[in-house]
């Protein structure tokens, strides 16, 4: 095996471009995890998120020539794994989606809600409390039906901005915000039990 | 302005994109609504809580090393065939 080299973003480029082998190693080997880290979230099978970062990895390299400089490697790569997930998605024979209608909040004919509206206390202090707070808030993201779950990953999670998610999705600014929108009422409504209070 | 009416303007209240007007109408609305400041502070907390559940993961381990020499085979196959 290659002993992999520490090169700074443009002096890796070159050597990538140039066809340096030890070049090639260093890039998977050092962005590689993240990158299957966010596969990870945006496909529930660990084996699509492998061959997610697989693809784009054959993808960044056949597309050298576009990597501009203007971003960092890290931040190329990232969009390039995110895409490579989506490919993976749609590429995939699912079921029908569920509806996200019983999770989104009721209104009476007046306007006002129809539920009560508890206000949230839990401050989760404890480690403890905290660790099991964050794994259901996990549990409650990945059961978010899944065009839902992958625009709250992709704007508040990995944070793109919503031209680039938009075009992503092939979908317009204005159906991303609204999906965004329900997306967050619905992980809000399934958070409810975790953090309101009944007695505020 | 109605619950309703409120909720559907807490996307662009939250990240800053309400006009003047429209945000006096719903600061209003919230300081006369128990039920709907409830809800944007919940609604707030949902976005904090989801980033601070995913961030907050434990550092991603190292790529699977059977993966590495897949992915690099894989590229020296495609630099032979092109």
């Amino acid at each position: 095996m290659q002993e992999t080299i520490a090169l700074g973003d443009s002096a890796l480029v070159t050597a990538l471009r140039a066809g340096d082998d030890a070049a090639f190693e260093t890039v998977v080997r050092d962005y590689g995890a993240r990158m299957l880290a966010v596969a990870e979230r945006l496909l529930s099978q660990h084996e699509d998120a492998r061959d997610a970062v697989q693809e784009a990895f054959l993808l960044a390299f056949r597309s050298l020539d576009s990597f501009d400089g203007r971003s960092q490697l890290s931040t190329w790569l990232h969009r390039i794994v995110v895409n490579a997930s989506l490919m993976k998605l749609r590429s995939k024979r699912r079921r029908p989606e569920q509806s996200i209608e019983d999770l989104l909040p009721r209104f009476q004919a007046d306007g006002h809600h129809a539920n009560r509206i508890s206000r949230w206390g839990r401050s989760g202090s404890e480690t403890a409390e905290q660790n099991e707070a964050q794994t259901l808030v996990r549990e409650k993201i990945a059961s978010l039906p899944e065009s839902y779950r992958i625009v709250l990953l992709l704007r508040d999670i990995e944070e793109l901005d919503a031209e680039t998610v938009a075009q992503m999705l092939e979908i317009t600014t204005g159906a991303l915000k609204v999906r965004l929108h329900r997306a967050r009422q619905a992980l809000r409504t399934l958070l409810d039990p975790i953090f309101g209070n009944p007695f505020r | 302005m109605t619950c309703r009416d409120a909720t559907e303007l807490i996307a662009d209240y939250v990240e800053g994109h309400l006009p003047f007007r429209r945000r006096l109408s719903l600061r209003l609305h919230l300081a006369l609504c128990r039920s709907c400041r409830n809800y944007f502070d919940s609604y707030r907390k949902t976005i904090q809580a989801s980033r601070r559940a995913l961030d907050e993961q434990p550092s991603p381990a190292p790529l699977p090393e059977d993966l590495i020499q897949k992915i690099l085979a894989e590229r020296s196959r495609d630099q032979r065939m092109n």
